[in-house]
């Protein structure tokens, strides 16, 4: 780890400040991350900005949405008596990510900036374009198991780690950003970025731009959700894919709306806009869930040693529909 | 910088990359706490942060200064064994112990969040007003704790039989 300052933000406006006075300066969470990378030198801030006490709340505004500070730990996200009765998707996806230990130190922001972990990334004796932009990328021709298959490059295979992240995406949240210019929210789904040739740049956030809140819109049918989750162990490791998943039926069989994000599959959360389009006003029945997974992954490619998971993938998402549409919920 | 741990307080010197577990191990000698990954992937080196259990090779020293901290050396009472200590050594919850003092406390940690309503990815109704520590639900609740030796039906064991001495 090289030296660096270490400073507690009072406030938004002093760390915004504070990060304008070095030349690489890193807001710091919980530190879950951001201090792994920075033993391993992948990370070389010179000046890290604790931003864990700003923003900590969870409210329910007077417009149905639930507003998540940036600041707040992710076992506290998932405790929330709010989050678990109208959006349990996302604390299913929560307690399905890390141990218990990570989860009591892993803010939201955080969690929203964590690096991928692709073993190419992290091994300094590999090429790496995320790490060097242009010195080439050993996972594409090596051991990409964990690899994406949809809107990866030539570039850049690697995957966004997080479990919250797909949840929020299927749930179409909104991200709060402030910096030195303002103001302003984006889309979930627009935050993270497709690698193209620039892997490195994994984020429309500009130097020194602050999440700060996640805002949740109200949605009446995510008061059953689920997250299906396949990884290689039980417990504890990263997803191969993984699926948020919430689906309204009406009382004829017919699909009224659905909402579907994959994890694992890509280099940000993947809002499967495919096969929410292909579920719409069809009958929810094993038939349309297995075509509209094939939709979705009609784009998909394989890696040399992560094809598995196009099929994977299909197989959750039309399994995990099939569960959600069980009229006697027992399996949801 | 003042360290509170295990009732006490402690000033400390230290460069800001010290991590929570070195000032613990090489500052205050508290070496309980073990070191095994430093990586957040084995949690050995689990200590309680307000109640709370944490990966202390994960934390930054500074981000920790007047929160109360409890290491395996805290759980005594004088010269009394905590009473899951006491269960570990009924039910052979460990072989080599080098990760028994992170499993107490993140077992210590565990059921408190079971009580207060923090779900599981294993457990069936995510809006439960608390969640029984069942045989999956412990297992899944205790997989950031790794034991080499593999006395996991030991520590399964040791964790259940002491649950209601853990959860007040």
């Amino acid at each position: 780890m090289i030296e660096f300052t270490y400073a507690r933000a009072a406030d938004v406006p002093s760390a915004l400040e504070l990060h304008g006075k070095a030349e690489r300066a890193k807001y710091l969470g919980g530190g879950t991350n951001l201090v792994d990378l920075m033993r391993e030198t992948i990370e070389t801030p010179e000046a890290l900005i604790d931003v864990t006490g700003l923003s900590t709340g969870i409210e329910e505004l007077s417009n149905g949405a639930l507003r998540i500070g940036a600041g707040a730990k992710n076992t506290a996200v998932a405790e929330h008596r709010a989050v678990r009765e109208r959006f349990p998707v996302l604390a299913k996806a929560i307690v399905s990510a890390a141990s218990g230990q990570i989860r009591n130190m892993a803010t939201v922001g955080g969690n929203i900036m964590q690096r991928t972990r692709c073993l190419y990334f992290y091994d300094d004796a590999a090429r790496c374009n995320k790490r060097l932009r242009g010195s080439g990328c050993d996972a594409l021709l090596g051991f990409n198991r964990t690899g994406a298959v949809l809107g990866a490059s030539e570039a850049c295979v690697a995957t966004h780690p997080s479990d919250m992240c797909v949840a929020l995406t299927a749930l179409d949240a909104t991200i709060h950003l402030v910096g030195t210019r303002g103001e302003r929210s984006v889309k979930f789904v627009d935050f993270h970025t497709l690698p193209g040739q620039t892997p490195d740049v994994e984020t429309v956030l500009e130097r020194g731009e602050l999440i700060v809140a996640v805002d949740i819109p109200p949605l009446a049918f995510a008061r059953r959700g689920q997250y299906r989750k396949v990884r290689d162990r039980a417990s504890y490791a990263f997803a191969l894919v993984s699926l948020a998943a919430m689906i309204d039926v009406d009382g004829d069989g017919t699909i009224v709306d659905a909402r579907l994000a994959l994890g694992g599959v890509a280099h940000k959360p993947w809002r499967a806009f495919a096969a929410e389009a292909a579920l719409k006003s069809r009958r929810a029945d094993e038939a349309t869930f297995r075509e509209a997974a094939a939709v979705e992954l009609s784009a998909a490619e394989p890696g040399l040693t992560n094809g598995f998971k196009i099929e994977l993938a299909r197989r959750v998402i039309a399994a995990t529909l099939a569960q959600l549409a069980d009229p006697s919920g027992a399996r949801a | 910088m003042t360290l509170r741990v295990n009732g006490k307080m402690y000033e400390v010197s230290l460069d800001p990359r010290t991590s929570l577990l070195d000032a613990l191990r090489d500052h205050l000698q508290l070496t309980g706490t073990k070191k095994g990954c430093n990586q957040g992937a084995c949690g050995a080196c689990t200590v309680l942060a307000n109640g709370n259990r944490i990966n202390a090779c994960l934390a930054l020293a500074l981000q920790y200064e007047n929160v109360e901290i409890t290491t395996v050396e805290g759980l005594v009472a004088g010269d009394a064994l905590h009473p899951l200590q006491l269960a570990f050594l009924e039910h052979d919850g460990f072989q080599c112990g080098y990760c028994t003092p992170g499993q107490l406390c993140s077992a210590i940690g565990m059921a408190d969040e079971a009580r207060r309503g923090v779900p599981s990815a294993v457990s069936a109704n995510a809006g439960a007003e608390s969640f029984e520590l069942t045989y999956d639900e412990l297992r899944e609740r205790m997989s950031g704790n790794l034991c080499r030796c593999g006395a996991y039906n030991g520590i399964v064991a040791a964790i259940e039989s002491s649950i209601e001495e853990l959860v007040p």
